[in-house]
């Protein structure tokens, strides 16, 4: 006896390609939303701080709206990232098994450098 | 086993070869690359912040390969990324809203974001090089 009486579009709703189905375009696509301000103020604060020494990096670095939206442009810029990455991956690599361990790394390594550049902020603002 | 549960072996896209270049299909190519380019350019931020923290000392190599020629380029690269992929990424989100379909918009909007991303690319340069 056929065990699955769900139709076509029942069983493709709310898994695409990508196995977990609007989640993923979702937070795509919000994360993007943010990244536009972001990027915008970090791409203006990175050019104006051309040819700044040391002290004034760690300044700036350290003041508090610094602090907020750069942690929140590396931290939005990583989840962004590894999203886009993985359609990549998906896309180009077809072995199930290399392609989820490429899947796995990359969101490992964006963890990973989000948390460290996380800490590295916290510790130029709050002087450790 | 039902017919469902069968592995199905469809094409999967996408298929570069076939594609005759056109503006639409090199933009789209380029939004990944440069995404692609963004993601490891997002881990040098991270390493960016992480060296402001370790010390002076490690500040200055960082800074060292920073103002190389190589370094430069590689930099002034990174902002052409940037702002392509935030340009041609707006694009797109007007796209996921549902406008801008027509074959004609397409292409207007397409050279726009070409336009806008090499003129403030370009200024991101001028800029940044006067103040060094």
């Amino acid at each position: 006896m056929n065990s699955d009486l769900r139709s076509p579009l029942n069983r493709a709703r709310g898994l695409g390609s990508a196995k977990d189905g609007l989640h993923h375009w979702w937070a795509q696509r919000l994360t993007a939303l943010a990244l536009i301000p972001l990027v915008i103020w970090f791409a203006i604060s990175l050019v104006m701080m051309s040819g700044a020494d040391y002290g004034m990096v760690r300044a700036w670095i350290g003041s508090p709206v610094a602090m907020v939206l750069l942690i929140l442009t590396i931290v939005i810029g990583l989840h962004h990232g590894h999203l886009g990455l993985q359609v990549v991956i998906e896309d180009y690599v077809h072995n199930d098994g290399v392609k989820l361990a490429l899947i796995v790394a990359v969101r490992f390594v964006a963890v990973l450098f989000g948390l460290a550049a996380v800490v590295a902020i916290m510790r130029i603002g709050f002087g450790g | 086993m039902s017919v469902a549960n069968r592995p199905v072996h469809r094409p999967l896209s996408p298929h570069l070869q076939v594609y005759r270049p056109q503006l639409t299909s090199t933009l789209s190519i380029l939004h990944r690359a440069t995404g692609i380019a963004l993601s490891v350019g997002v881990l040098y931020l991270a390493v960016w912040v992480m060296c402001a923290s370790a010390g002076p000392e490690t500040y200055a190599k960082f800074q060292g390969f920073n103002s190389s020629i190589v370094g430069r380029f590689v930099l002034g690269g990174w902002l052409f990324c940037l702002f392509y992929h935030l340009f041609n990424g707006i694009r797109h989100l007007f796209w996921d809203a549902g406008y801008g379909f027509e074959l004609k918009d397409a292409y207007r909007s397409g050279w726009l974001v070409v336009v806008a991303s090499l003129v403030v690319t370009a200024i991101a340069w001028i800029v940044g090089l006067r103040l060094i």
